[in-house]
This record gives structure tokens, C-alpha cells and sequence, in this order.
């Protein structure tokens, strides 16, 4: 054969059609054979079930089966398919093992934002096919390549060891009759997501929708000059428009703060981080995925940086904003007593500093959207934690009033804190204004990662002092954390770092200062905890030190000072009720004394392994910091007899959808199953507040109780009843059920509104607080979560490693209201303080993908045992409180405790990556 | 506009290496290095304009047979081939780093050949091919050659591979009698992770417990891994004991050339490695050994 005769070699880069076999059905791909199968299986053949996280091999969400072995289809090229056999999500349940899995997968709780899931599946399916009862060491290994930040994998791994036993079953339901509240009751969203039909913000589009891509500043601080857009745009016929900074028909910026809207939608002439937005290019896919930086007509002139806190503070430093021309954007303070005199007074004082850097969210949804002009309004459909904020933004960019704007949230794969600032949101919105076509936007990776906020990086000097009996008698702190170069929510964690730096107890003399600094780094905003995570990790070190100090055993030096209710905080707050953190220490106790002997027994070999057990504890106030932040909920009957549940709380996989719903039904008085819901669209649902602060199951809980109690009375009223009867709802009728007699409401007949509502209840609920003086006094927050954990870990002593044998986490949530997502939510947040505490770092330009940029993943993960402490909060659902940030914050001090233990050296700057500890060892045994 | 070649047999791909401009054609075999860089660079605007050649349909460059000169390794078999192949414990490095190479999804795909031509300081493949004494086979329409596996991984993404040129196969010679292996991996969690620092030993003994054959590899501690020759011919002779591992010094290192970079710092590698190199001494020698019946 002539090897120049191309006819054999495929050749062409679009006219060759390859074909394979999806889910059992022959198709046949047009696509250009260099085309990933990831990309063919959305936009090609619309199975948008196999989710895109990193186009890298480095997350796993695509995974899906190529002739029965699993692989990234970000990785694979359509011209390498011809011929083979592909299973994804959207094919799965035609298996049986496949169907059960998915199964277990709902009943364990083992999806929570889904994103992942899909990908989970399908590596789980892999193995269960050829060893349907794997041990969990195989099924780490098969589920090892594919990542998830919301679950801690705990219930993943056990989710496909237990498939098996879903063959054939249908899932079990949970009692209909008895109360929502406390049972384990499965996501009401969540056979959508292992089923993979969740419509996250890349999931769908208008068929005419223009893509979108921004164009970001390469250096944390530049000038830059724009040429002849025109003419480049001219010139490629596929591209519409380039939008920059004069194309914005409102306000060219936003930010969280009314008065501090100081992030540009496009660049003005000098950016101030790498992955700064300077103008986004709109066109066809292709187009605008063919534009090259070195064709773009844009010169850089890069400047001078101010990386890091200190170079911001030097005396040479210039200003970053003008209207802050010290770059301290804000100073929180809590000051009581007299801290002085407290450590005068002193039997032991321990002190230190302590950093902590950059870290990523790494939700494995990369942000992702599209807007569309309707008339003289605007509809965004994109991924958020806080539809309202987002309208408000969007509104004040395009100029039009709030009522215009239309956000309606995608299914959100992950946000942690990430996701309540406007991405791609305001850019989206001003180019489909202007063009009036619908325009999307699907980040990549790298863009999510250097566009995003992070955690704020913390400088932390902290000193702490007791009395000789342990007591503790004063602490002070003062805490610099590098807000990047936008304000996002940098105010907020100045504000709530001082508040709980002390952690969760007594101490009568207290000074916690804290300032948010502008830097030319990322702008650092809201993530999992605001701030406490790092306070807590100088704050618990130090308590160590004293407990040592004292010859106090660490958990009965907690217990010592643990804060209860009737005492006051460092903010003057008395708390009246659930200050459950003594009784966590003690649930942990047996749990200490167990883990302690058994690394005393362990440590008695002459290994180079070392065995240690720590202990960290952790308060955190619930909801906004001495602020306003109500949430408004509505349930209504419509004619028809729809009971509808109008919830404006967005679920980003923490579970508010089934944990308000279960509240309400409650409340109520009917079953869950008989709610239809209408979720988080600005159109039609009430504000409840950003889904952040650990808010949604207090203050929306609270909300939707008084909204379900309210359609309760109602029905009452109409009937009759008293508050003990028994509602039920056959068609549209109710019947209510008092002491053997029963009165019936026929909806049908009642007047209703436009909408077919016949009756209805609203309820909103703001917890109770009082601003902060100028000494920080106040209260703060209406209550608190509590939380203690410890943590078993061997350390290398050679290579500096550590590997997590066992956490254990009493956590004090009020109430549960279920069960299973608390443990959920516990479980992720341990698995975010391990990164915190052992991996995780982003450095700009060099950590912003998900190789070098570590999070943990499935064997990073040890054993969790959870102990739930309920000390109702009186002001919460049933008693509830909130879990989401509470889980990570213990995590990262225990892990330093236990490293201490096991070596005697005190890390005081994380993550503890092997060549820090490394170094800290060998520093140690160069002074013995 | 970039084409996609997939041609069916090594001739038809050697043509079409020959004839294309040096650096206008990406080769591609499994993807798994291939796509991460695309990605990179088109997130900041650098679409990547090549050739795609594909060598996935080229059976000549698959399998792994054994022959009465040794073990072939074809450049495209798949990290689980290497996994799922019967071969004798000299090669158990190898299928130890196979398993550690990403997830399942990265071993279900990604060549062994592929892993050589990417060339990573910290490629995993490479320690226990150099352990093995592996050779390198390439072929261009000029001819074939092969090469000493330490004399094509040349540094950094850097390898002795011409513009015309594919990497056919990876042959490992006959193994000495006995001979055992091991891979050990050093990252910062369990899975998913580039190496820190990475060793693979290969060793042999005869019947009275004295070492006669000693094979010692370090990968991500210089631009390209490599051999400890040095340390091997000390070791040569020496009784095979657990307490041989103590006669490794870090002197025996000291032709290692580590960066610091995000993962670790160059002094912590150093010293890692040398810690490897002990623990996978004395691993294989604590085991039972085999004695040739």
C-alpha cells in the first residue's frame, strides 16, 4: 500500500465520521477526531451526565467506560473510538448492578452537590463489575482517580460496597406517618443526581447562544493597552464582539459590600491580580476557542507587585485603591476586661505566630452559565450560592432595576464559600444586553482557579495565659489576613476572626484584633469558616502549650474552660441555652483515653514511626456577624390541591432542600412525599439569604416552620380545629382530624389568586443580634455551633509523612434534623480541614490545576466516628442549629496536635507539607 | 488547520513522521499527557495548532511478549497491561509504579512509551525501566536503533527521540537468576499525586546470601531519573542482609541534582531519597529469598 494514499488514515479533521456504540445505541460522531469524548458526549450526542471538571485527568468527573474499563473522557479522542463499547451515567441503570449502585449511592447519601457522582459511578460500577463485594482497600483503588470535595468519600466507599445488596430492592421509604424531623430520610434532589440528569450552569443552554471567554491578566499587576479591537474582530468572521470596560451600560464594578464595589467587571488600564478580567471575547464556540494572545491586539506592562500582607504594610508600599491608602481595608476588633493585667497576673503564658496561605475552593463545578435578554429584562441561569446578591449585582451593572433582573440557579456543584460572589454573571449579562442573544460561559479549570476568591492567608501572633489551676485568665491576638486585591468578603472575616478567636470558652481578659489587607494577590473572600479556621489553628496550639504548662491533660483543659450556658463572651454576650461543647469533650472522653493508650502501647517500639493524638475545639456563630440576614419562606395550596413549597435557599449540595422541606412538613403536618418545590428563582420564590454562615437550617429553617405553621393555622381556621388535629390531603381535598371527627377543606371550591393558590403561608425569620461597638461588644450571632475532635495520626520521622489513622468528632448541633446529611456535612468538612491542615496551597502561577494543586482523595480520608450532641437551641427548627462550617474548623488542630504528640515538634504554619515537617524534625534533632 | 493522523501500521506512521516539519506534529498514544497541556494552553490563549499523530491503531507498537532475549514491552501497552501481564518478580517495580501512575482511569489509558517520551523528571515509568537495564527501540524510515534507556531520557521533557522518529518498543533483557524488585513512591497523599521523589531497586542474589546483581534507580531528585552506579558496584558482593541498607550514605547520592518546587524542597529530596533507596533495601532483603532450586 502506497503509505502517501491518505484514504486509510483518516486524515481529514472533519470530514471523517467515526462511530461507536453509546449506552447499547449505534452512533455516529461527526466531530473533529481530536475532539475529547467528553466534549462529543454533551454538545455531540447531549449527554450532558458526564461532567467536565478539569479537561486534565486530574478530577475524574468524566469518568465513564470505554470497553469496560473506566477513563477520563477529557482524555480520549473521539478518532480513537470507532468501534467501542461506551457506558456513561445516562446508561447505567440499564445494568442492574449499575441500577443498584445508584441505589445505594441515594439511600447512603453518598451524592451531595452530584457533581461528581456521575464520574464516582462509573469508577464504582468498574470494579463492582468484575468483584460485586469488594473490600475497601479495592474500592479506594477504583475509586482513587476521581475526586469529590463535598463528602469525604466515607459514604462513597460505602455506598458501593453495599450495592450489592440494592439488587433488585426498591429504596426503602422512610415511615410516611411519623415525624420528618430526625430520620435519614434521602435527598428529595438527589435521584437526579445519580441518575446524572441534574442541569448544572454548563449543562444547558439556548440552541443560539454565543460563547463567551475572558481575557485575564497574566501578572498580578500590569498596565495594559488595548489596539483595533475592531479590526481583529473584523477579521474573524465567526467572532461578534469584544466587550471591554466602556461597553458596560451601568457600573463597571461589584463587590459584596454596598460601599465597597471595587472590583471591575472589565479592567480599566491596571489589573491588580493574575486572572484579573480584562475584557471578554464573544462569538461562535470555535471562534472564540481559536483567538490567540499573540494575535490579540493587547500590550502588558507589568508592575511592580505587592505579594503577601507585609509588603503591603512596608512603608514603601504604594496604595492599591486610593481611597485606601494604607491598604488596611478593615480593622475588627473584641476587647474586654484588661488583657494586661490578665497576663501579669498569669501563672503560664504561651505565645507564637502562626501562617497559613491561599487556599482554592476546588468545588469541582467550574463555574458556569448563560444569560438572555427578555425584552427590557435579564435572565441568568448559572451556578451560585446567593441568587439574590447575584441581581442585585447584575442589576446595578446593566442599570436596570432589581425587578428586571431574573437569576434562576443551576443545580450548584460545589461552592464552600466560592460561589457567593458574581463570576461570570455580570460579563454574561452585559454582552447578551447588548447583543440581545443569549450568551454563555463555561470556565475552565485554570480560569476557575485564578479568577475565583480563596481563603484568606493569615499572619497570626497570638498569646494565651492561665491560672495554675489550668484556668484560663487572658488571651490576645492580632491576625493580618492578605485580602488580595478586591474586597469580596474580606470585611467579613475581619470581623468574625475577632469575635471567636479565643475558640469556645471562658476568658475574662481578652484583645482580638484583626485587619484585612489589599495585596496584589487573588482577592480572598468567603470559604468554609471566614477566617475562625485560621484563628482557631493559633489559638488551640497555644491552649496546648498551656495545658502542658499546667500539667493538665488536654481535653480536661478544654473542659476546664469550656464555655456554657449562663456565661458571658468576649463580646459580652451571655449565652442563654445549647452551648453544647463541655458535653462534646465529654462524649470524646472514653474516645481520648482509648486513642491515647493505644499510641502510648504504639510508641513503645523503637519505630521511626511515631503515633500522636490531638484535639481541637471550635465555636461558631451562626449567620450574618451582628447583622440583619432574614430569610422568608412560603407554603401554599393551590386549587388543584398542589402543595408547594416555595424555597428560596439554594441547595449547593449541603442538603437545605430536604432539610427545610422536612421542616416544613413537620410544621405543617403532612408528609414530605406530598411537596412540590419551587427552588431559589428570584421570580418566584421569597429572598432567604445566601446560602453561607451555616445559615440555611437555622434562620431558613426557622422560616419555613413559621411559613408551614402558618398554612397550618389557616387550615385550622377554616375547619375549626384545634392545634392536636391531623391533617391529610387526598386530591383537592384536606380533611383535618380532631378526636375522631373529621372536617373537610375542598380546595376547588375556594376563591384563589391568578396563580391557582387557594391558600397560603408566609414566615420569615432574622435571628435576634446586636452590632458590635467599637470594643467589639454586642451579640454577635443568636447562637452557636460547638465542636470538639480528635485525631489519631502516625507520623514518619524519616520522610516527614503522616498518615490519619482515625478522627472522632462530637459535634453539638441542636437538633438533627437528619441525621445522614449531618454526617454528610461533618465528613466533607473533615476532609477540607485535612487539606487546611496537610496539603493544600495555592500559589499563584503555580498551583492552579488540580495536580499541583492537592486536595485530598479517597485514602486521605481515615475512619470518621461521629457523636451528635443536641442542645436544643430554643431559637432554632425544632431546636437546630447550623453544621456546614463547623465540620472543618476542629480538623486542622487536632491534626497539629497529634503531630506535636507523636514528635514534640509544634507546626505553626500549614499545610504541614512533608518537607516542612521534615525540616522542623530535623531542626529538633540538631538541638538534642 | 491541524490534522488528526490515525494511521493502521508502523510504515504508514513512519511516512507520516518523516514528512512532517520538526515541531509540527504532537504524537498522542493514550492522551494522558497530550490533553493536559492542550488544556493549559488554551486556558491562556495558546490553542494548540499541531498534527495530531495517533498511534493507537498501530498494532506493531502494542503487546507485551517474552522472549528467549527478554520481556518487550510495545511503547503503547497500557499501564494495566503492564498490571494485568504474568511476568516474573524482576519486574514487579514496574507493575508497582503502574498501579501509583494517577487514577485507574490514567493506567486504563496511558503508554508506557508515552511516559518515556514525555520525559518527566518525575515520571514514574522510568525508575523501574532503568532498574530493568531496559533499552529503548526506535524507528524511522531511515532505519531502527535502540538505545540504553539512559540514553534517551536526556533531562527535562527532554529525550533523544529525532523528528522522525517513534518509539517502537522498550526491551529488558534477561533478568538474572532470581532477581527481585521493588518501587517505592514518596508524594503528598494517597492518590493522584506527582512524585516527590521516587526508587525503584531491582536485586539479585546467589545461594550463599551474597548479592551478585544490584540495580538502583531515583526518580524526580535531577532532571532525568537515574542510576546509582556508584552504590551498585559497592553493593555487588556484599551479603544480602536487611543491615545492608545502613552501607547507603547520602555520599552515594551525591550525583543527585533535586529542585525545590511546590512539592518539596531540594534538600528534603536529597534526603528522601536516600531514605527510599534504605527502605527498598532492606525491604526486598527482609523477604524470603528465592533460592534457586
Amino acid at each position: 500500500m502506497n503509505v502517501h494514499d491518505r484514504s486509510a488514515l483518516a486524515p481529514s479533521p472533519t470530514s471523517d465520521a467515526v462511530g461507536f456504540n453509546l449506552n447499547g445505541r449505534d452512533v455516529v460522531l461527526h466531530d473533529a477526531p481530536e475532539t475529547r469524548l467528553s466534549e462529543a458526549l454533551r454538545a455531540g450526542l447531549g449527554a450532558t451526565g458526564t461532567k467536565i471538571g478539569c479537561d486534565a485527568g486530574d478530577c475524574g468527573a468524566c469518568t465513564v467506560l470505554v470497553d469496560g474499563a473506566q477513563a477520563c473522557a477529557c482524555l480520549v479522542p473521539v478518532g480513537q473510538m470507532a468501534g467501542c463499547e461506551i457506558l456513561t451515567v445516562e446508561g447505567l441503570g440499564d445494568h442492574a448492578l449499575g441500577a443498584a449502585l445508584q441505589k445505594a449511592f441515594h439511600a447512603h447519601g453518598a451524592a451531595q452537590c452530584g457533581i461528581c457522582t456521575p464520574g464516582m459511578l462509573m469508577a464504582g460500577y468498574d470494579l463492582l463489575r468484575r468483584n460485586p463485594q469488594p473490600s475497601e482497600r479495592e474500592t479506594l483503588d477504583a475509586l482513587g482517580g476521581v475526586l469529590c470535595r463535598c463528602t469525604g468519600y466515607l459514604k462513597i466507599v460505602e455506598a458501593v460496597r453495599d450495592a450489592h445488596r440494592f439488587l433488585g430492592s426498591e429504596r426503602s421509604a422512610v415511615d410516611a406517618d411519623g415525624p420528618a424531623i430526625g430520620t435519614r430520610l434521602a435527598r428529595l434532589d438527589g435521584l437526579p443526581k445519580v441518575g446524572g440528569t441534574d442541569v448544572y450552569g454548563a449543562d444547558t443552554a439556548p440552541d443560539d447562544a454565543l460563547w463567551l471567554r475572558a481575557i485575564r491578566s497574566p501578572h498580578p499587576r500590569a498596565r495594559f493597552t488595548l489596539g483595533d479591537l475592531d479590526a481583529f474582530v473584523a477579521a474573524r468572521p465567526e467572532l461578534v464582539r469584544v466587550f471591554t470596560a466602556k461597553d458596560v451600560p451601568g457600573e463597571n464594578s461589584f463587590g459584596i459590600y454596598p460601599h465597597l464595589k471595587d472590583q471591575p467587571v472589565f479592567s480599566t488600564g491596571e489589573t491588580r491580580y493574575r486572572g484579573e478580567c480584562v475584557l471578554a471575547v464573544v462569538g461562535e464556540k470555535e471562534a472564540v476557542e481559536a483567538v490567540r494572545v499573540d494575535e490579540f491586539p493587547i500590550t502588558w506592562e507589568p508592575l511592580p507587585a505587592m505579594i503577601g500582607s507585609a509588603a503591603a504594610l512596608a512603608e514603601t508600599a504604594f496604595s492599591l485603591h486610593d481611597f485606601v491608602p494604607d491598604n488596611v481595608l478593615t480593622r475588627g476588633r473584641v476587647e474586654r476586661g484588661d488583657v494586661e493585667a490578665g497576663f501579669a497576673d498569669a501563672a503560664h503564658v504561651a505565645s507564637g505566630a502562626f501562617e497559613t496561605g491561599f487556599v482554592e475552593h476546588a468545588y469541582i463545578e467550574p463555574e458556569a452559565g448563560y444569560a438572555k435578554r427578555v425584552s427590557e429584562t435579564i435572565q441568568i441561569f448559572a451556578c451560585t450560592q446567593a441568587p439574590y446578591m447575584d441581581r442585585d449585582e447584575v442589576a446595578r451593572v446593566i442599570g436596570l432595576p432589581l425587578e428586571s433582573v431574573r437569576i434562576i440557579p443551576s443545580a450548584c456543584g460545589g461552592g464552600f464559600g466560592g460561589k457567593l460572589d458574581v463570576s461570570l454573571q455580570p460579563m454574561l449579562a452585559v454582552a447578551a444586553w447588548v447583543l440581545d442573544r443569549p450568551v454563555r460561559c463555561v470556565f475552565s479549570r485554570i480560569e476557575s482557579m485564578i479568577s475565583s476568591t480563596k481563603r484568606h492567608p493569615s499572619s497570626i501572633e497570638a498569646r494565651a495565659a492561665c491560672d495554675t489551676e489550668g484556668k484560663l485568665v487572658a488571651y490576645a491576638m492580632e491576625g493580618d489576613f492578605d485580602t488580595g486585591a478586591y474586597s469580596s468578603w474580606g470585611p467579613t472575616v475581619a470581623g468574625r476572626v475577632p469575635v471567636h478567636a479565643t475558640g469556645p470558652y471562658k476568658v475574662p481578659n481578652v484583645r482580638n484584633l484583626s485587619r484585612a489587607i489589599y495585596t496584589n494577590g487573588p482577592p480572598s473572600g468567603a470559604f468554609r469558616g471566614f477566617g475562625v479556621p485560621q484563628a482557631a489553628l493559633a489559638q488551640e496550639s497555644l491552649f496546648d502549650d498551656l495545658a502542658a504548662a499546667a500539667g493538665i491533660d488536654r481535653l480536661e483543659f478544654r473542659l476546664i474552660n469550656a464555655i456554657r450556658a449562663g456565661d458571658t463572651t468576649p463580646c459580652g454576650q451571655t449565652l442563654e441555652a445549647s452551648a453544647g461543647l463541655a458535653e462534646c469533650l465529654e462524649a470524646l472522653k472514653p474516645h481520648w483515653q482509648r486513642l491515647l493508650a493505644d499510641a502510648a502501647a504504639f510508641n513503645a517500639s523503637e519505630s521511626r514511626t511515631r503515633r500522636g493524638v490531638g484535639i481541637g475545639c471550635m465555636w461558631y456563630g451562626i449567620g450574618n456577624t451582628g447583622m440583619s440576614n432574614p430569610s422568608t419562606m412560603r407554603v401554599t395550596l393551590s386549587q388543584d390541591g398542589r402543595l408547594t413549597f416555595w424555597n428560596g435557599a439554594v441547595d449547593i449540595g449541603q442538603g437545605s432542600t430536604t432539610v427545610l422541606t422536612q421542616i416544613a412538613a413537620d410544621a405543617l403536618g403532612l408528609a414530605v412525599e406530598h411537596f412540590d418545590l419551587v427552588l431559589g428563582d428570584t421570580a418566584l420564590t421569597f429572598d432567604a439569604g445566601k446560602t453561607s454562615a451555616s445559615r440555611q437550617t437555622f434562620v431558613s429553617g426557622r422560616a419555613s416552620e413559621a411559613a408551614a405553621a402558618a398554612l397550618r393555622t389557616e387550615i385550622l381556621r377554616l375547619t375549626n380545629a384545634g392545634p392536636s388535629a391531623r391533617l391529610s390531603l387526598d386530591g383537592a381535598t384536606v380533611s383535618v382530624e380532631e378526636n375522631g371527627v373529621v372536617a373537610r377543606i375542598d380546595l376547588a371550591a375556594l376563591p384563589s389568586k391568578p396563580d391557582g393558590t387557594v391558600l397560603e403561608g408566609i414566615g420569615s425569620f432574622d435571628p435576634p443580634t446586636v452590632p458590635l461597638d467599637e470594643m467589639g461588644q454586642g451579640v454577635p450571632y443568636a447562637t452557636y455551633g460547638f465542636a470538639a475532635q480528635i485525631a489519631s495520626l502516625d507520623v514518619d520521622l524519616d520522610l516527614g509523612t503522616i498518615k490519619l489513622n482515625r478522627i472522632v468528632a462530637a459535634h453539638d448541633v441542636g437538633r438533627a434534623i437528619n441525621p445522614m446529611l449531618v454526617e454528610g456535612q461533618i465528613h466533607g468538612g473533615i476532609a477540607q480541614g485535612i487539606g487546611l491542615a496537610l496539603m493544600e496551597e495555592y500559589l499563584p502561577g503555580r498551583t492552579e490545576n488540580l495536580h499541583d494543586y492537592l486536595i485530598p482523595t479517597a485514602g486521605d480520608v481515615p475512619p470518621i466516628d461521629i457523636i451528635l450532641i443536641e442542645d436544643p437551641e430554643p431559637l432554632g427548627p425544632s431546636g437546630a442549629k447550623g453544621i456546614g462550617e463547623p465540620a472543618l474548623v476542629p480538623t486542622a488542630p487536632a491534626i497539629l496536635g497529634a503531630i506535636r504528640h507523636a514528635t514534640g515538634v509544634t507546626p505553626r504554619q500549614v499545610p504541614v507539607l512533608p518537607h516542612r515537617l521534615w525540616e522542623l524534625l530535623r531542626e529538633k534533632e540538631g538541638r538534642s | 488547520m491541524a490534522r488528526y493522523l490515525r494511521p493502521q501500521t508502523l510504515d504508514q506512521a513512519l511516512a507520516l513522521r518523516a514528512e512532517a516539519a520538526a515541531g509540527s506534529q504532537m504524537l498522542l498514544a493514550g492522551g494522558t499527557d497530550v490533553y493536559p497541556v492542550r488544556t493549559h494552553k488554551l486556558a491562556w490563549f495558546e490553542p494548540d495548532d499541531r498534527d495530531i499523530l495517533d498511534l493507537g491503531a498501530v498494532s506493531e507498537l502494542g503487546g507485551i511478549t517474552r522472549g528467549p532475549d527478554g520481556t518487550r514491552i510495545g511503547a503503547t501497552a497500557t499501564w494495566s497491561a503492564v498490571i494485568d501481564a504474568t511476568l516474573p518478580p524482576a519486574f514487579d517495580a514496574l507493575k508497582q509504579a503502574s498501579r501509583q501512575v494517577g487514577g485507574v482511569q490514567i493506567q486504563n489509558r496511558g503508554t508506557i512509551g508515552g511516559n518515556l517520551c514525555n520525559a518527566s523528571p518525575a515520571a514514574d515509568g522510568v525508575p523501574p525501566l532503568l532498574a530493568l537495564d531496559a533499552e529503548v527501540e526506535l524507528a524511522s524510515l531511515r532505519g531502527r536503533r535502540r538505545l540504553p534507556l539512559s540514553a534517551f531520557v536526556l533531562g527535562n521533557r527532554r529525550t533523544a527521540l529525532a523528528p522522525d522518529e517513534i518509539l517502537v518498543a522498550i526491551h529488558v533483557p534477561n533478568q538474572p537468576q532470581g532477581a527481585r524488585s521493588t518501587f517505592l513512591k514518596l508524594g503528598a497523599r494517597a492518590y493522584l499525586v506527582i512524585s516527590i521523589a521516587s526508587v525503584a531497586v531491582n536485586i539479585a542474589t546467589d545461594a550463599a546470601g551474597a548479592i551478585t546483581s544490584v540495580r538502583i534507580a531515583v526518580g524526580a531528585c535531577s532532571a532525568a531519573p537515574q542510576r546509582l552506579p556508584a552504590l551498585e558496584a559497592r553493593l555487588v558482593g556484599m551479603a544480602a542482609t536487611p543491615a545492608l541498607a545502613d552501607a547507603v550514605t547520602a555520599d552515594d547520592l551525591a550525583g543527585l541534582a533535586p529542585i525545590d518546587d511546590v512539592r518539596a524542597s531540594a534538600v528534603y529530596r536529597r534526603d528522601a531519597a536516600l531514605v527510599l533507596v534504605r527502605r527498598a533495601l532492606a525491604g526486598l532483603l527482609s523477604s524470603p529469598l528465592e533460592v534457586a532450586a
